[in-house]
Parts: C-alpha cells; structure tokens; sequence
C-alpha cells in the first residue's frame, strides 16, 4: 500500500470540483433543458446509469472502465451535463484495482464526468444531435468522431496528469502511451455508442438500443475468459520449471534467474518486445530436459563416471524434444537445444561454433552461467557478481559471445542485478564449501550439470 | 521449427474435426436439402428477377466478407459469424431507409449461398476448403428464418407491430432460429461422430449464451439499423461483432497453446523415462471418446482431458521408475501414494482444480471417485494391460476389467469402454 502524494490529491479535488460544476446545471430539472422535443428526460439519464453501472459492477480488475458505449451514446443523446451525469453512479460503485479505494472511485467518475462532458459538447456543436435523430448517414460520423476524438484526449491529458505527479512518469511518454493505447478501442466503442444513439432516436426506441450491448458484453466475457486462461498458461509453464527445481536440488530459483538475465541480455541488444519474450521464455525452459534425466544421478553425491556425465548432457535434447509441439515459443526451442555450446566448438550436444550458434542460445548460454556462477550450489557457494563478471570476460571468445557478455555486462552497471530467489534460500550464513565437490568447477565458469 | 509442426494438431480438440468419410443417411438428406433449397430458390429468383438489387448486393457482399474472414484456427461454434450476423439480418429485412423491402425467402437464400459460395474461394485457393455441412446449415437456417418472416411481412401480416414491439418480434423469431441452428448442428454433429445427440445438443445450446446471442443480437440490430438509417449502417455496426470475433480468436488461440503446453508437460514422464511414449496421449484421446459416450458436458470433457493426459505426472516425483510406467498392477496403497504426488504437481500447474482432484483420485475405490477419475482409471488400466498383449489382448484386458469391475473399475465406464472399442470411433491424432 503505497500512499498517494499531497499534490496528486489536490490534483483530484480540483478536477473534482470542475466536473461538479460540469454536472450542477443538470441537476436541478433535467427536464427544462431548452432542447425542444428530444429533451433528455429523467429517466433517459437514468436508464443509462444504469446501464452503466450494471457493465462496470461485473467487470473487475483489469476490464474495469472498459464500459464506454453507454457513455459515448449518452454523450450523442443527451445535453453535456445530463451525459456527463450518467457516468457518476457507475463509477463510484466501480471496483478499483487496488490501493486508495475511495479516492480511486472519485478520480474515476471526476474524470469521466469532464471527458464525457467535452465528449458531449463538441458533439453538440458540430450538429451531431440532429444528425443522429435524422439519422443523417454518412455525416453523422463526422460529429462522433470528433467526439471520439475528444473523449480520448481529455480522458489521456487528465490520466497523465495524476500519473506525473503521483509516481513522477515522465509527462510526454506517459501522454503518448495513453492516447495511443486507448483510442483504437475508444474508436469501436464510440461506433457502437453511435449505433445505440441512432436506434434510440429511432420508432423502434431503447428496446432495440440495449441489443446494441449484446456483442459488446459477449466480448468482455471473453475477454475476462481469455486472461485467466492466459494466466493459467503462465501458471503451468512455470510449474514445468518448478518441476525441474524439484528434481535438481541444487537450482532452486536458477530457471526463473536465466529466464530474468537472458531478458536483461535481450534488450540491451535492442531485439524487439517479442523477441525478448521469446529469450525470457528460452531462458525460464532451457533446463526442461532434466525432467528427462533420472533424479538419482541429478542428485548424485561426489564425482560423475563419464557414462553419467553422458546421460546428464542429453538433457538439451530431451528438453527440444519436450517442448515440440508448443508453437509459440518458436527460436526458444532452438536456444534450449543449444545453450551449452561453446563458441570454440567445444561444446555439446551439436559442437557447434561461431555463428552456428543460434543467436538465442548464445544469449541464454552467457545468462545460464552467470546465475550458475552467482548463486550458492551445494558444492559452492555464492560468488559475487564483480567476480563472475572478470571470469565470463576471461571466457569471452572461447565459450561465449563477447557481445552478449559485453551486453550483460552493461545490463548490469545500469540495473543492478536482484536476484530475488536466492534470498529464500537457507544458507544465508557464509557456508563451507564441501572440499571434495569444490574442485568441480575450478576454472571453468560455466560447467555446470 | 517447422511450420507444418507448429500447426499439427496436439491432440483431438473437443470438437475434433469427423473421421472422414464417415457419410450416413442424416448427412446426405441435410446436404441434399440445403442444396436443393438453394438451386429451387435460384432459379425462383433468376424467373422472378430479383428486387432492390443494391440491397441484396450490399447483404451478399457482407456475406462474403464475414466467409472470407472465416477463422480457420482451432474449432469454433460459429467461424464466421459475420457472416451468420449478416444472413440472418437479410432473411429479417423488412425496410431500408423508411421504405419497404420486397424480396421473398427465395431471394434470400439465393444472396445467402452465393456469397457463401462466393466468400469460401479464398479459402479453396489456400487450400482449406470450406466445409459442406457449414454451408448446408448456413443456407438451412438462413432460409428457416426467411420463411418464418418474409412472407407475413410481404403480404402486411406484421403491419399491426410497431416500434418496440418490431424490435421484440424480430428478437423472438431471432432466438426461434437460434433454437433451430442449436437442433441442425447438434444433428449434423451427431451424424458425422455417432456421439449422443442428447449432449451435444446440450452444447450447442449452451453455446447460445456467448457468441450465439452476440450473432443473434447483432443480425437484430442490422436488420433495424438498415431500416432506420439505410445500407450506411451495415459497414458501421458491423464493427462490434468484429470485436468479438477477434476477443474469441485469442481466446482460442491461448486455449490452444495451453492445451499445447500441458502435453508437453505430460510428454515429460514420457522422455524421462518412466511411462511409455505416447501412452498420455492415448489414454486422453480414449477417456474423452468415453467421456462423450458417458454424456459429459463441454466444461467436464476438458477437465477430464488435462486429467488423463497428466495422470501418470507424479511419477515424476519418484526417484526410480516404476517398471514400464505401469501403475494398475502395482498395490493399491503404492498407487494412491503416486496419484497424491502428482496431484500435488497439477495444483502448481493452475488448472482448474478439478483436474488435480481428478488426478489425486485417481486411485481410489470407484464409489468414493468422481466420475472423471473413474474414466482415467478404467483406461489407464485398460491402457496398460492392453498395450503389449498383441491381437485379442484389447477384449482379454477388457475382460480382465469386467471381472476386477467389483473394486476397482466402475462397471458403466467399462461398459462405455466397451462400446467405444467396438465403434472403432477412436481416431489418433496423425503425429504426436
């Protein structure tokens, strides 16, 4: 629970004060608002407050203010403060994500209240109203657009204030972020708003306007449906590699480390967002094989026969084998294969060198030995990072990429690196490194099994 | 990897495409009637000439449209519902702009094959072709509502309806096609799987709750928009729908590579060694055609499906392999220790909790099990016993469950087993 700053309430009081005063003139007698004939009676107002309301009570969490067709169409029926009126009740009874629940709900119908407003009275001043009674097609798009266009730019201006000055996001990439993210759907939204507006004004009235809202609550459903699945995949995958820290005693957390490094390598590459995802996931998976591997010899106690040693290195092939058949994750499956190349090609399961190497599996190779070699092993403990970073620039060139090293190198000065997994871990106080498994990795970094 | 690999099918969906071939009489008498339906409108139409040619021109090509944006991803209920909105807006017409419309149900299953027919050559050209039986009950349930509706609008009958009560008219005739698509598609299932028509019907209507209403609603809404504002609103209010349409593309989309990472999960106790390649697959694919003969529902046969395919994954946790993977012969408390073990991993996985209840259960006496579990144990065992027994060992393992059925093994699951076997019904995916 974080506390929001002074200034940022002040913020919200006075965008709070502006759309009271927004509201107040419809207030008193919806009713005596001089437009003749399609007056905006009470119950107009509250049927879609209702409406509203009844779209953002089952919408929690992530969908919450998705609701805007009633609004939009609110805003192309009705006068500005009796439109902006139809937003309050549904917000205030809204869900809000986490933190600061009553000031979340007030900024959120405050907010709705001006865009709605603005929505309204541009759409008002370009002659939308009469064109949505006539209806006037093609040229009641024009009105509605502009309206669109405006309900996006004050909910966008509005958003990044409080954003600057509660959390100090940088103004203009905030702006640019909003606005971009929000006015495609805002866009269908405003279409679907209009459509209920012009069977509103039609003979065959609100009965026909509330079909409208059919497709659009079919597709929240299954938009609500598609994130907890997506979260139940997410769930799964990392229950493979949960699977794989069982198994392996010693790397508890290790999956989750690589995945987080090879991410760290990505970007200062400068690879695009799906890219970096896919080496995410490349990094989280490369050890999956190991399922394949029999626990005994995985926990084995005291030096490998080469037989075992051999059994052990199949794990790469077992994992690409594992991993067929989930099409998403593309080059990943590739990196899995290969994360234990060397660039000398002395590595396996392929002895691949040089550029043979995948490029993902290059990246995961440098991530892999970096947490290997910074996270407490049974028969080692921990080193620090300054030390693990001289011995992967001693490797460069012979086992791994001097760009991606060089890549990581520089992640690191400007993030830090946090593992936060290892801070679990028991062995916190300085633990003594069994003698006899100490020698294993001496003078080689990244050999681990 | 491989294109052709990524888009392999993992395993049967729940809507798994028919064995082709499979034609029984039901399938030809619908493909017949739809045809014939669609070359005696034909020709009533190119006798009579059609009328308001703008009108069924601007309907037929959003007809096309809606088919050539079909989805041809993982089964859906409805691939194209643009296509289905803008058919059923067309048989439901009864004005534009203020004026009335004069075409007869003839006219409209014309505009409604053609442009199907039409919008299916993209999909021809790739390769894909559409399928007949989504044609035959596109152009049945189309013409269904036309000559529920064109006839008693063309001679006034309807004339005494109006405003809302239009609005609500054309919403009950709507939910009265609605009913008969649930009933045409539920047969067409039925006759192309032999699966029970009772629960697929129940499917079907239940599927009616989510992209069927927004079809539904939406043909509603074009049919008045376009009477109240012309064919202008045809490519505005078409919008929404391609919202949905697109909201449950991802949503398959993710169910399917979720179903795809949970094989691969379930492949792991196959490379590590400790159960047979292929065995997770075979035995998902059998409790779900066992499953279906049972009448489960939709949302059970998915559980069951994660069920059966990770039944074996708390092998995972033992530090020797059991020999052969085999777990039905081994004693019952060593079983129950396995099935708690893995149930233990599936609750990580954050599948629904009824899979790891399934797989804890898997052991236990079958009065105590849910129903799913028993259909995991049955083919498990029958599985496993039946699998290295060469010609005749199918029936020797399905008699070796009958006579152990007092226990262990739920007799109606065996016997639905049995039935399953003797259709032969069961089809493996080509590659795993």
């Amino acid at each position: 629970m974080e506390t929001v700053p002074g200034r940022a309430r002040v913020y919200v009081a006075g965008v709070t004060v502006c759309a009271c005063v927004l509201v107040l003139p419809s207030a008193p007698s919806p009713a005596s608002l001089p437009s003749p004939g399609v007056g905006p009676s009470a119950w107009a107002v509250a049927l879609l407050a209702v409406l509203y309301a009844a779209g953002e009570l089952p919408a929690r969490r992530r969908l919450a203010g998705t609701f805007y067709p009633v609004l939009l169409a609110g805003a192309f029926l009705l006068p500005p403060p009796a439109a902006a009126l139809v937003a309050v009740p549904g917000a205030l009874l809204s869900h809000g994500p986490r933190r600061g629940v009553l000031l979340r709900r007030v900024w959120r119908a405050a907010q709705l209240v001006v865009a709605v407003w603005a929505a309204a009275r541009t759409h008002g001043a370009l002659g939308g109203r009469g064109a949505v009674a006539a209806p006037d097609f093609p040229w009641a798009l024009a009105p509605a657009g502009a309206a669109v266009l405006v309900f996006c730019l004050v909910l966008a201006v509005l958003d990044t204030g409080v954003l600057a000055l509660a959390e100090r996001a940088p103004v203009a990439r905030t702006w640019r972020a909003v606005f971009a993210h929000s006015l495609a759907p805002v866009a269908v939204h405003g279409l679907a708003g209009l459509m209920m507006a012009v069977l509103w004004r039609s003979p065959y009235g609100p009965v026909a306007a509330l079909l409208v809202l059919l497709p659009m609550y079919v597709s929240w459903w299954v938009f609500a449906q598609y994130h907890r699945e997506r979260a139940a995949h997410r769930a799964t995958i990392r229950a493979l590699v949960q699977a794989v820290d069982i198994k392996d005693g010693y790397t508890r957390g290790h999956s989750e480390r690589v995945g987080r490094a090879s991410m760290m390598i990505a970007r200062e590459l400068g690879l695009d967002e799906d890219r970096v995802e896919v080496l995410r996931l490349a990094g989280i998976l490369h050890d999956v094989g190991k399922l394949g591997v029999p626990t005994r010899l995985l926990r084995k106690d005291g030096p490998l026969t080469p037989e075992e040693r051999r059994v052990i290195e199949l794990h790469p092939e077992y994992g690409h084998e594992i991993t067929r058949g989930i099409s998403f994750l593309g080059e990943a499956r590739a990196a899995i294969l290969h994360h234990h190349e060397r660039l000398d090609g002395s590595g396996y399961p392929y002895g691949l060198s040089g550029t043979q190497i995948p490029e993902c599996a290059r990246v995961v190779a440098v991530a892999d030995a970096f947490d290997a070699m910074t996270s407490t092993r049974t028969y080692r403990r921990a080193r620090p990072v300054a030390a693990a970073v001289q011995e992967l620039r001693r490797c460069a060139g012979a086992q791994f990429d001097p760009t991606m090293v060089e890549a990581l190198i520089r992640a690191l000065a400007r993030e830090g690196w946090h593992p936060a997994v290892t801070a679990e871990e028991p062995e916190r106080e300085p633990a003594v490194p069994r003698p006899r498994r100490a020698s294993r990795s001496r003078g080689r970094p990244g050999v681990h099994r | 990897m491989s294109r052709a690999a990524a888009a392999a099918p993992v395993w049967p969906a729940a809507h798994s495409p028919a064995p082709p071939g499979a034609v029984t009489p039901l399938l030809v008498a619908v493909r017949c009637g739809a045809g014939l339906l669609a070359v005696v409108s034909v020709a009533a139409t190119v006798r009579t000439g059609p009328a308001e040619r703008p009108v069924a021109l601007a309907f037929g090509l959003l007809v096309a449209l809606g088919e050539v944006t079909r989805w041809r991803g993982p089964q859906l209920r409805e691939p194209a519902p643009l296509g289905a909105a803008g058919a059923l807006a067309y048989a439901l017409l009864g004005e534009v702009s203020g004026q009335p419309t004069h075409h007869g149900p003839a006219q409209v299953v014309t505009v409604v094959s053609v442009a199907s027919l039409l919008g299916g050559v993209p999909h021809i050209a790739r390769g894909t072709s559409p399928t007949l039986d989504h044609l035959a009950r596109r152009v049945l349930t189309a013409g269904f509502a036309a000559v529920c509706f064109q006839p008693l609008y063309n001679r006034g009958a309807l004339d005494t309806w109006v405003g809302p009560a239009y609005a609500l008219l054309l919403v009950a005739l709507l939910a009265l096609t609605a009913l008969w698509d649930a009933v045409l598609a539920a047969a067409l299932a039925h006759a192309r799987t032999r699966w029970p028509f009772a629960p697929l019907l129940r499917d079907e209507l239940r599927a009616l709750a989510g992209i069927g209403s927004a079809v539904c609603a939406t043909g509603a809404v074009m049919a008045l928009a376009v009477a109240v504002a012309g064919l202008w609103a045809l490519p505005v209010f078409c919008v929404p729908l391609l919202l949905t349409q697109a909201s449950f593309r991802r949503y398959a989309a993710v169910r399917a590579t979720y179903r795809q990472t949970i094989a691969s999960l379930a492949r792991a106790t196959e490379i590590a060694g400790y159960t047979p390649a292929g065995h997770a697959r075979r035995v998902a694919a059998l409790s779900l055609a066992v499953g279906r003969d049972l009448g489960l529902a939709e949302a059970e046969l998915t559980v069951l499906e994660y069920a059966a395919l990770m039944h074996d994954i708390g092998q995972l946790s033992l530090v020797d392999p059991v020999p052969a993977g085999a777990t039905a012969g081994l004693p019952g408390e060593e079983q129950r220790r396995i099935a708690l073990l893995g149930g233990a991993v599936v609750r990580q996985t954050g599948v629904d909790r009824r899979v790891a209840a399934v797989v804890e259960r898997q052991a236990d006496p079958f009065p105590e099990q849910p129903r799913a579990a028993r259909i995991v144990r049955v083919v498990n065992a029958w599985e496993e016993k039946a699998r290295d027994a060469g010609p005749g060992g199918a029936l020797a393992a399905l008699e070796e469950l009958r006579l152990g059925a007092a226990g262990d093994y739920a007799p109606d699951v065996v016997e639905a087993l049995a039935r399953v076997l003797a259709r032969g019904g069961l089809t493996f995916p080509p590659t795993g």
